[in-house]
């Protein structure tokens, strides 16, 4: 197995996310693109622990994996809140802190 | 040469595994029905555990299955249903100027391509001949219960403050 392997579905898997991040309006939609991400992110994380033959990866992999849980945790109670004052989850509508 | 050298089972299944995963992430931010993107985002989930599996990560591949599959899972497809009238496909899911998002993504795809493919080029990660094996799990708990035992309290102060969190933010009162 080559190292550009998994760095390079790390990358298309990334690019992916950020296109759904940029392009979706709603809320739990750019959430899951956001997970997405997260995930790229570890693959790298843990091809370059084999690569480098150390368990460090590992390590922040599952650091990884917890702060995304705490994220979506946190994320979707906010979804909620705003579609209770709201009844929206539509980003484009959230323009109270503009300039 | 190179390429009958790289043809072992350990490659097959990483070209199937990634294929599946990349046609569920494209699934994930194209489908118009947002249960839909969640089920299609297991199957790049899952897929991503198999990786882990494949680079030998076989606790971490574990967690994936329990905190993503299972817990993550289950608190997007909660969010879905609280937040959505009506199951089914919608029109308005993206934004009015979601067509740029394809040139931004492109361009990135291709910088962050070119700098692997000219970084590592074709270094080997493992010779085919050598197995790997699989990493202990009191190894990682040696590394996280000894040179990053900081980052560990700081990740369980972190998980306390959203667990906190969203219980004050999702209270009615």
């Amino acid at each position: 197995m080559l190292t550009t392997q998994f760095l390079l579905l790390g990358a298309v898997l990334f690019c992916i996310g950020v296109y759904g991040v940029l392009a979706r309006k709603n809320a739990v939609m750019v959430l899951m693109s956001i997970e997405l991400i997260l995930n790229s992110v570890n693959i790298n994380l843990l091809a370059f622990s084999v690569r480098h033959g150390s368990v460090d990866g590992n390590t922040f992999a599952l650091y990884v994996i917890a702060i995304a849980a705490a994220e979506v945790g946190v994320g979707l109670a906010m979804v909620l809140l705003i579609y209770r004052n709201r009844r929206t989850i539509a980003l484009d509508d959230l323009s109270e802190m503009k300039g | 040469m190179i390429a009958a050298d790289l043809l072992v089972a350990q490659n097959v299944g990483f070209g199937i595994i990634s294929l599946l995963m990349i046609i569920g992430a494209v699934r994930v931010v194209t489908v118009s029905n947002v249960v839909h993107a969640a089920l299609w985002l297991v199957i790049v989930l899952s897929g991503a555990a198999a990786q882990y599996l494949l680079l030998s990560a076989e606790f971490v591949a574990i967690t994936q299955v329990l905190v993503y599959v299972g817990a993550v899972m289950v608190l997007f497809l909660f969010g879905t249903m609280l937040t959505r009238a009506r199951i089914g496909a919608e029109s308005d899911l993206n934004n009015k100027n979601w067509f740029l998002g394809i040139p931004v993504a492109l361009l990135m795809l291709g910088v962050m391509s070119y700098v692997i493919v000219d970084g590592f080029g074709s270094e080997r990660l493992i010779d085919n001949s050598g197995d790997m094996q699989p990493i202990p799990v009191q190894l990682i708990s040696d590394d996280i219960f000894g040179p990053y035992l900081l980052p560990f309290w700081a990740l369980s102060f972190v998980l306390l403050v959203a667990v906190i969190g969203a219980i004050v933010l999702a209270r009615k009162d």
